[in-house]
């Protein structure tokens, strides 16, 4: 391992350049991938709560014309 | 109640993250053996230093779980193990590319600190399984917090034991009293250390809000899926 390690010497900039690219890009894409799915979770989210609302206020609607007084015909 | 000051916080994590890469490429001077490459420390250790400090955090807050049964240190200690495993997949693959530019290869087997850290990592890897195993939400739970204790507890022993063990090729990196950097090097790492942990807690706390959100969206599909005088019809389903 050692004659390894003293064989292989600091990498000139063009060489090194695209390691250290690829891993900060690694890095980006990982945080993008993540958020990427979290923006899927929350669309999610965002769908059911207005499915709720709508059911919510359709119940809320039937509720009150349950409520009210029928109107008299002929008035 | 997650979400309670997510938003300076992500101001912060993006400030932090902007400063230290402008550290990395434009302040700090080249390793004067490994040249550019070196650049990789820059994130590939503050990575490492998070995920792993992570990892402890999961079986701290596991312990208040236990202790109080309160599901919300349950909740923190799951966020906390999930993010850092994500952030282990970015040690991994940032350590082998660096390994690969330095040594020639993406890995090397007989190194204690590389080994180590990817028996951390299988050993987090299997506590998605572990916990969806179990299908009752309080023993799911319980068992849960059992293991990340358990292995939270592993992380610094493990630690420890590498730091004693002869290393063959992976640097020390505080190897010395004063942490073995040059000032400005120092400097820039501890930026990028500040920066990462900050991203995941950032993450963390996202994570813990959208979680939040979804569970409050189930309770109210509940509440309201519950027959009400004059109403027949009944909501769908939910959406999984």
């Amino acid at each position: 391992m050692f004659e390894l390690l003293a064989a292989t010497p600091a990498l000139p900039l063009d060489e090194a350049g695209k390691y250290v690219a690829g891993a900060y890009i690694v890095f980006v894409v990982l945080l993008v991938v993540y958020v990427g799915i979290m923006a899927a979770k929350l669309q999610r989210i965002e769908r059911e709560l207005r499915e709720l609302a709508g059911f919510a206020e359709s119940r809320a609607n039937g509720e009150k014309a349950a409520a009210e007084p029928p109107e008299k015909v002929g008035a | 109640m997650y979400g309670k000051g997510l938003r300076p916080l992500s101001i912060a994590t993006v400030a932090m993250l902007t400063l230290s890469l402008s550290l990395v490429f434009f302040y700090a001077p080249l390793d004067a053996d490994q040249g550019f490459i070196q650049k990789i420390f820059y994130i590939h250790v503050p990575l490492a230093i998070t995920a792993l400090i992570g990892f402890v955090v999961g079986g701290v807050f596991a312990i208040l779980h236990l202790r109080s049964g309160d599901s919300r240190w349950d909740a923190y200690s799951y966020v906390s193990i999930h993010m850092s495993v994500i952030f282990g997949v970015a040690v991994l693959i940032t350590g082998g590319i660096w390994a690969k530019a330095s040594w020639g290869h993406w890995w090397v087997w007989d190194e204690p600190t590389l080994v180590s850290f990817l028996i951390v990592f299988l050993l987090y890897a299997t506590y998605y399984p572990f916990r969806y195993a179990i299908e009752d939400r309080d023993r799911q739970a319980r068992y849960a917090s059992v293991f990340a204790i358990a292995a939270g507890a592993f992380v610094p022993l493990n630690f420890m034991a590498v730091r004693m063990a002869e290393s063959l090729v992976h640097p020390r990196t505080f190897g010395t009293a004063n942490g073995g950097l040059p000032g400005e090097m120092m400097l820039t790492f501890l930026c990028c250390l500040t920066a990462i942990a900050l991203l995941w807690v950032t993450l963390v706390k996202f994570e813990l809000t959208a979680k939040s959100a979804s569970g409050q969206v189930k309770r109210l599909r509940r509440a309201l899926d519950a027959p009400a005088p004059g109403a027949s019809s009944r909501i769908a389903p939910e959406v999984s």
